[in-house]
């Protein structure tokens, strides 16, 4: 059962020698065979590469190589991140049979640490979504309770780390799409600070928001994937060149005297009754670990939503256009190019691609641009103007990470303005580009569901997030729950 | 303005074909979600600079020198149409 194991355990163990790293591949392929059926966390994955790549990590093994921190261990990654060779569709049905022609720098970082790369895990289509129920390829289902959605656009990486498929995963995050399905599948996902990590290989959806994040088991996993993913990359324009630490280093548990702002707007109505004790109790436990704990403003919480909604659809819309059916894509026949695109793109995008890509090219719009555009630009100085203000006075921001726990599958799904306002406490983070991780801190009662915290940073401020997260996690018995379905 | 918004222009600056069943529902969504969005002129941002990127970085370069890149095989693998080592596409001009 190494497929149970975190980095760190099965790392000793394959150090050790005590387990081979095809053992561990073979042990998650077997808990992927046992629980997909009723999970669906994976679009596709190729038993033989995988184990083909945990063969050649033995043969390392056995050589003894040790400065490779990930040797051996099974990460799978999300349908929207590159892999030479390897099926790439975004939860899309309008890429068609594509298959990526390089990878993205992430992945060959995580190769040469030694990572078993396999997996393509379900997502909303594009990354657009809350819910993963925006996938072509059908519903991803959440591990705690298998008729609930698993949060999204990340809700095939939730999942499968939940429900011990892999050992860890990479997501994307572009407005909580790493955090918020994390909280409501119980796991540790991280969104970096805008820059900490290159998106060279990332398919863009919203270019100055989008990041690679790890989903783990627990924080120190965390931690251990961003040492490597982290860092400037010449393919990327707008990673920053800026030398990366030992994140590891950081979960000291000394968290004595850090001051942790909680923002009066986010006491707001609509936040469910047990995720808000549950996260009451976590500030309750953090003053006993030692931690400060501050009422802070972020004055204009109240715009996020419409900001995010207009920046994010803004760039979609642009992004998306290189899907047009003429140098890679489903091509539907037109008589004319205009005809083509049309078609192509009418009948390879779901409806909430449809959706954005219109509101995206709305705002855009010539008479409009100013009205909306801009106007939004302007607002998210403002947004970011007010956590760079409340971070001269904390070191970090703690709010809930989700309004509610896991919600039923199609329960949100006719009305696309209540889903979008469900993500108030993750969106900022990205429109200010600063830090932000999701931890465990308790569950519902009937039914038993998880709840998360979200700890927000400052830009760059990885180190002080996860040594907060780390203290309370290790102060907590969250972590060490498992979904039933993944010990069943 | 959401009561003027046209989605049948909309639509069509997005490249993207709709069925009348789409126009209709969709319409109506974005009709409200831009109803929404209208809070945003409540907000005094006379003399606020726009925001286009959260890390600003100005005039990134790289040296200027030959790097590998795709082959024209690899390019043109994923194409759904190509002859001679070219993408095919409809004609553009008669």
């Amino acid at each position: 059962m190494l497929n149970r194991l975190t980095i760190s355990e099965l790392s000793a163990k394959l150090g050790r020698r005590e387990v081979s790293a095809r053992q561990a591949m073979q042990d998650c392929l077997d808990q992927i065979k046992k629980v997909e059926g009723q999970i669906h966390a994976f679009i596709s994955y190729d038993p033989a590469d995988a184990l083909a790549q945990a063969d050649e990590a033995d043969q390392a093994l056995a050589r003894g190589v040790k400065d490779k921190p990930l040797l051996g261990v099974p990460i799978a990654l999300k349908d929207v991140i590159a892999m030479k060779g390897r099926p790439l569709n975004c939860g899309s049905k309008i890429l068609g049979d594509f298959i990526s022609p390089y990878s993205a720098t992430v992945v060959e970082k995580l190769q040469a640490a030694g990572a078993v790369l396999f997996g393509r895990l379900n997502m909303d289509e594009f990354a657009m979504g809350s819910s993963t129920e925006n996938s072509a390829f059908g519903v991803t289902h959440n591990p705690w309770d298998v008729s609930r959605i698993p949060g999204g656009s990340s809700g095939g990486s939730a999942a499968a780390v939940a429900a011990d498929e892999c050992i860890a995963s990479l997501g994307s995050d572009t407005g909580g799409s790493i955090r918020q399905p994390a909280a409501l599948c119980g796991c540790v996902g991280f969104k970096p600070t805008y820059g900490r990590v290159t998106r060279y290989g990332l398919v863009a959806f919203a270019s100055s928001l989008d990041q690679i994040g790890p989903l783990t088991k627990d924080v120190r996993d965390a931690a251990l994937v961003l040492n490597v993913i982290s860092g400037y990359d010449p393919r990327d324009s707008t990673s920053v060149p800026r030398p990366v630490p030992d994140y590891s280093a950081a979960l000291d548990g000394r968290v004595k005297g850090l001051k942790i702002g909680l923002a009066r707007e986010y006491a707001m109505g609509g936040l469910d009754a047990e995720v808000g004790a549950a996260v009451q109790a976590a500030v309750k436990q953090y003053e006993k670990l030692g931690a400060e704990i501050v009422e802070i403003s972020l004055p204009h919480t109240d715009y996020a939503v419409a900001t995010y909604y207009i920046v994010a659809t803004a760039e979609a819309s642009a992004n998306l256009a290189r899907f047009d059916g003429i140098r890679y894509c489903a091509r539907v026949d037109g008589s004319d190019p205009m005809d083509l695109y049309c078609k192509t793109r009418g009948a390879g995008f779901g409806p909430e691609v449809k959706r954005r890509i219109i509101l995206g090219a709305y705002v855009l719009s010539s008479g409009y641009h100013d009205a909306y555009y801009l106007r939004a630009q302007k607002a998210r100085t403002l947004i970011r103007q007010d956590f760079l203000e409340a971070f001269t006075r904390v070191d970090a921001i703690l709010t809930p990470t989700s309004p509610t726990p896991a919600f039923k599958i199609g329960e949100k799904a006719s009305d696309p303005l209540q889903m979008y306002l469900s993500d108030i406490f993750t969106i900022s983070c990205n429109l200010a580009g600063i830090c932000g991780i999701n931890i465990p801190c308790g569950f519902t009662n009937n039914p038993k569901l998880p709840v998360g915290l979200q700890l927000l940073g400052k830009p760059f401020g990885e180190e002080t997030v996860l040594k907060l997260a780390h203290a309370y996690e290790q102060s907590s018995p969250w972590h060490t729950e498992r979904a039933p379905i993944a010990g069943s | 303005m959401p009561g003027d918004f046209d989605i049948k222009y909309t639509a069509h600056l997005a490249r993207v074909a709709l069925t009348p069943a789409e126009e209709e529902k969709f319409g109506a969504q974005l009709s409200n979600i831009l109803g929404y969005i209208e809070k945003l002129s409540e907000l005094n941002v006379d003399q606020i600079e726009p925001t286009a990127h959260a890390m600003p970085l100005v005039n990134v370069f790289r040296p200027d020198e030959v790097r590998p890149s795709l082959s024209n095989e690899e390019a043109l693998r994923n194409a759904p149409a190509g002859a001679n080592g070219l993408f095919m596409a409809p004609k553009i001009v008669e």
